[in-house]
């Protein structure tokens, strides 16, 4: 069944949909988007560094996106500048280190547009067991850290109060963040992950009253995404990382259309969940 | 030197600078299971920082802070924001840093009066009926010491009154040690063993009786326009600057 690269795609997609939604909530909740961005552009230096050493692109691009997250706090906790600005700073001058890097591999072609929008049509047997083995590792962390990472997220003051270890799970966040980038980065490509992260989670958020129900609908937005958006890519003949997240900006829209019946109607259904 | 098993937080000279700025400075403070602590000072004179202090959730610039931190600690903070992002009933926010079961938290939302919100979102509760669902939260798993910052915000007087008798019976239930944050003294009193004044730094503690039958007490609660404000002047050893800093009268 593997042998087709339509199917291929399918599963792929498919696999980091599921890990991207859990992950794409705490970004929402925490406001973290331009932190996903950030880490994401930083991954290219990864790619670039995979090719010079001929090695693994998904352990480069984990290794490098650690680094940056760490400097990230390094950084915030020594320098006087905002937070927003140093991301900005970081995620622009790692994007264009690691197209310089690009540009001076000249003995292999290589397709930077790939990197940058992904390319879910030339996924390989390997690469689903990267992404399904790796999406195993972060889901299953996502999900042992769970309560303490969502309590550090509603109040930080209170969970550390109450005994939370917020340095130990904010750190092991951002290797999740980490994770989720290196495996996404053939799906969607690095320009397109924070899209992949965000959007289903906030077009969840309104079919939710708590939190997990958010986790669990943003993978199944994510997965739906995934699914009409290869298939209007076959279809249309559109380039399929884009085609993903403009069906998932699709759903989005869908989400925030003010049909009263539905809102009345999912009201209703999660009174009746919750009692 | 002989350990006491009830003693719960011990405060020895601690200090919080923030650039050149001291938040607290030379705060003594003892908290003991089953007894009521309240914490009063007008904004800014640290009695948030010092109750981070004692929750361990910001380390002394200078001082010592001993903390039994095994008895399990609730804690009712001053803010929290809940962001429209976030999907959160009152259920599910009463096993925020616990996995209590059902019966602990009805048994929670009860003592606090609140059962009924138990599927509310948190996002609709009023201020006061929020305030009531943190109280509940921070009793849920029975600690032995609970820290209150101004747990009557956006409740009305007779709300407050009813949330200090709260207060009492939780302390009577689980024998806990509380401290309490507040910056109305008057409604505080009744319910309280201890009182520490605060600005900057230590102004004056005692129990509520001895602050109340004191010269000080009655000229500070007598006149209501001053009340406010003069309650920190009560010890008339020292000055405050504009600065913030303390400067010693000089005997006369």
């Amino acid at each position: 069944m593997f042998d087709d690269f339509f199917t291929r795609a399918l599963i792929a997609g498919i696999g980091v949909a599921i890990v991207a939604g859990p992950l794409g909530c705490f970004i929402v909740w925490r406001k973290l988007a331009y932190y996903g961005d950030t880490i994401s552009h930083a991954s290219l230096l990864g790619v670039a560094l995979a090719i010079l050493l001929n090695s693994n692109t998904t352990l480069f691009v984990f290794i490098i996106a650690t680094i940056i997250a760490l400097s990230l706090l390094l950084l915030q906790a020594r320098a006087n500048v905002s937070a927003d600005s140093l991301l900005g700073i970081l995620a622009h001058s790692s994007l264009a280190l690691g197209l310089i890097s690009l540009s001076f591999i000249t003995w292999i072609r290589v397709d930077i547009m790939s990197f940058l929008f992904g390319d879910i049509l030339a996924v390989s047997v390997p690469d689903l067991l990267i992404i399904y083995v790796g999406g195993s590792i972060v889901l299953g962390i996502t999900v042992i850290i769970w309560r303490p990472l969502f309590a550090g997220t509603v109040d930080m003051e209170l969970a550390k109060a109450e005994g939370v270890n917020i340095r130990l799970y904010d750190f092991v966040f951002m290797l999740l963040v980490a994770g989720v980038v290196a495996i996404s980065i053939k799906v969607v490509g690095l320009l397109l992950i924070t899209a992949l992260l965000i959007i289903p989670a906030v077009t969840a958020r309104r079919f939710s009253s708590g939190p997990e129900q958010m986790a669990i609908i943003a993978s199944l937005v994510g997965v739906l995404a995934v699914i009409s958006g290869l298939f209007s890519s076959l279809e249309w003949d559109t380039p399929s990382g884009p085609s993903i997240v403009l069906s998932a900006f699709c759903l989005f829209l869908i989400s925030i259309l003010p049909i009263w019946g539905l809102k009345a109607y999912y009201y209703r259904l999660n009174s009746k969940l919750n009692g | 030197m002989q350990i006491n098993k009830n003693l719960l937080v011990d405060l020895t000279n601690v200090g919080v600078q923030r650039g050149k700025r001291w938040l607290v400075r030379g705060v003594d403070l003892k908290i003991d299971l089953g007894e009521i602590l309240t914490l009063i000072g007008p904004n800014g004179s640290g009695k948030s920082t010092t109750a981070k202090l004692v929750l361990g959730i910001i380390n002394p610039s200078e001082g010592q802070v001993q903390r039994n931190t095994t008895t399990g600690i609730g804690y009712v903070p001053q803010t929290v924001k809940i962001d429209w992002t976030l999907p959160l009933n009152v259920r599910r926010f009463m096993r925020l840093t616990n996995s209590i079961n059902l019966n602990q938290i009805h048994a929670a939302l009860d003592l606090a009066g609140v059962m009924h919100l138990e599927n509310e979102q948190i996002r609709n509760l009023s201020g006061g009926e929020f305030q009531r669902v943190l109280l509940a939260r921070a009793i849920s798993a029975k600690p032995k010491l609970i820290v209150l910052d101004e747990p009557m915000q956006g409740v009305d007087f007779n709300g407050e009154i009813a949330i200090y008798e709260l207060i009492k019976d939780i302390r009577d239930e689980l024998s806990a040690g509380i401290l309490l944050i507040s910056h109305n003294l008057h409604i505080v009193m009744a319910s309280t063993d201890k009182v520490i004044c605060l600005n900057g730094h230590v102004c004056c503690s005692g129990t509520p009786k001895v602050v109340a039958s004191s010269k000080e007490y009655k000229e500070l609660f007598g006149v209501r326009a001053v009340k406010e404000l003069a309650i920190y002047e009560h010890s008339h050893d020292h000055t405050h600057l504009p600065d913030g800093s303390v400067e010693q009268q000089k005997e006369t």
